[in-house]
């Protein structure tokens, strides 16, 4: 298996609402606590494994806003594996998710160094590292309806932008998926190899949308209630 | 990338401690250091050990959770900070029993018993030089890291420092300084050079990842607008830093000064009149400029996570 993402951006419509799912979830989970600084005063700031940042795409008034949410992406060249000196960062051979054991981790940073898309974050009061577990701590889990074994994230979006799946299932609706809307991998240039794929814009409207008539001048205006009223 | 002091004293110091023990050992190989007796050589050979022990003491402030330490030295086929970690205490048994060597035999010329542990002295610890700048080099995530000029240069600089320190101990010990003042010239003009060549190379247009494949939809002019994040998180505070463009031009000239140029001359005039306090302050110039180069070493590294809060190109 070969666990991962697909995020839609085309339906991303950046409510944060999967940072918040995923930080719920995890700071009660099997990584937890993610360590918040100041978390009510004027500077806060924590750890977190999913951050959704916007872009401005285009040049006024041809512009569209971007949201991509960044999380682990499971890389299949996973160097943040690689560079690890004590073995503490994984990556599983069943279902290729990357994971930090925080049993062993000394907190060197050369891993978070290493990834590419900043999916690792410092935690400096346990002084170990942290990332995104892909909701290891859910996915298997028989207690919870099969429909909720999923990533916290996956199953929070309103707005449909998450899917997850299995990439090495040819008919699996993560592959179909990318097929059909021409998934993209970020970075790919590096060769990290990340399973995560990212569905860009479509060129047509994804909902139909009514063509607003240009207000008319006065004389138009006029025009009108004339041709109105005389064919009475 | 944030300039972490730890890291910088580490590798100024044990870079120079190694180089220092590199040269004492390996012209021991071919009738000793000019002008330093048996004792001369252990010295140097002990000066050399604590400075890298030093070094690597403080690298081990840089970590969040200390205790595991111990633990790094168990991914050695495919970390190289784990191979750092093995090369540099294997280093020391092998070190101390050269010492003995030396002191009882007074020989480590390169037939002897003692030169043959002096060939495996010097190998680990050009290892471990090389293992620390493979550390950088290795990354892809960081462009102006990620080639063999790095390693070369962390050789080529501990190397350089090694020299002058020799060459200071020998002055304390004769006045035949000479020989190393003439090696010290040499070794300084190559790694002069190789930096030269690295500051080049690092200062050619980007052509690497930028923010059009850190996003991978779209060709068209893209910034970001609004980060998720009121304030900076660990991902700012680890990568986002950066120093002023005339700043940077400014340490780089203060590095040229310090660590070549001042360095060479004064070794240039202990080649003529061997004043004793000609080699301890080029060393100092050096130690005090190499500082500088650590911290531009890191200053001026971009880390591709910056693309994604609005950077164009690394
Ligand atoms: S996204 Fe980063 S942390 Fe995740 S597997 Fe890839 S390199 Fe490792
Ligand atoms: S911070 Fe921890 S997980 Fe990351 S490379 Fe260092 S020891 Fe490994």
């Amino acid at each position: 298996m070969k666990l991962g993402l697909v995020i839609d951006a085309d339906n991303c419509v950046g409510c944060q609402a999967c940072v918040v799912a995923c930080k719920q979830w995890n700071t009660s989970g099997t990584l937890g606590p993610l360590t918040d600084h100041d978390p009510y005063g004027d500077e806060p700031s924590g750890v977190a494994f999913n951050r959704v940042r916007s872009y401005e795409v285009g040049v006024f008034p041809n512009s569209k806003t971007v949201n991509m949410p960044m999380s682990c992406m499971h890389c299949e060249t996973a160097e943040c594996v690689t560079v690890c000196p004590t073995g503490a960062s994984y990556k599983r051979q069943e279902d290729g998710i990357v994971l930090v054991d925080q049993d062993k981790c000394m907190g060197c940073n050369l891993c978070a160094w290493a990834c590419p898309y900043g999916a690792r974050e410092l935690d400096d009061v346990s002084g170990t590292m942290k990332k995104c577990t892909l909701c290891v701590d859910r996915i298997y889990d028989d207690a919870l309806p099969e429909e909720e074994r999923q990533p916290v994230c996956v199953l929070t979006c309103p707005s449909n932008a998450r899917h997850f799946g299995d990439f090495d299932d040819p008919d699996s609706h993560v592959n179909r998926l990318v097929r059909e809307r021409g998934g993209q991998q970020s970075l790919p240039e590096l060769g990290y190899n990340p399973v995560n794929r990212y569905l860009p814009p479509r060129n047509k409207p994804h909902v139909g949308q009514e063509r607003g008539t240009t207000p008319g001048g006065f004389a138009d205006r006029l025009k009108g209630w004339l041709s109105r009223s005389v064919s009475r | 990338m944030q300039p972490a002091w730890s890291v910088i004293f580490f590798t100024v110091a044990s870079g120079a401690g190694f180089g220092l023990v590199i040269l004492t050992v390996f012209l021991g190989l071919f009738g000793g250091v000019h002008g330093l007796g048996t004792n001369g050589t252990a010295a140097a050979v002990i000066i050399g050990m604590v400075l890298a022990a030093a070094g690597l003491l403080a690298s081990t402030l840089h970590l969040a959770n200390p205790r595991n330490a111990w633990r790094a030295f168990f991914r050695f086929r495919t970390s190289w900070l784990s191979r750092e970690a093995v090369f540099a205490v294997l280093f020391y048994p092998v070190s101390v029993l050269y010492l003995v060597g030396i002191v009882l035999s007074g020989d480590g010329a390169w037939f002897t018993w003692v030169g043959a542990i002096g060939i495996v002295v010097s190998l680990l610890a050009v290892a471990t030089v090389f293992a620390t700048g493979m550390i950088y080099a290795s990354l892809r995530t960081i462009p102006q890291w990620n080639s063999a000029l790095v390693p070369v240069n962390y050789l080529l600089l501990a190397l350089a420092s090694g020299a002058l320190l020799l060459t200071a101990i020998v002055a304390m010990a004769s006045d035949e300084i000479r020989a190393m003042a003439l090696l010290s010239i040499v070794l300084l003009a190559i790694a002069g050079a190789a930096k030269a060549t690295y500051y080049f190379w690092i200062g050619m247009p980007p052509s690497g990842p930028s923010i059009h494949t850190a996003l991978a939809l779209t060709r068209g002019q893209v910034r970001l607008l609004e980060a998720g994040q009121s304030h900076d998180t660990f991902l700012n505070r680890e990568f986002s830093f950066q120093a002023s463009a005339k700043l940077l031009v400014r340490l780089r000239l203060i590095v040229y000064a310090t660590v070549f140029v001042i360095p060479f001359v004064l070794m240039a005039a202990a080649l003529h009149a061997g004043h004793p306090m000609l080699a301890p302050s080029a060393a100092l110039f050096m130690a005090v400029g190499l500082v500088v180069e650590r911290w531009l070493f890191f200053a001026e590294a971009r880390h591709t996570v910056n693309l994604f809060y609005g950077r164009q190109t690394c």
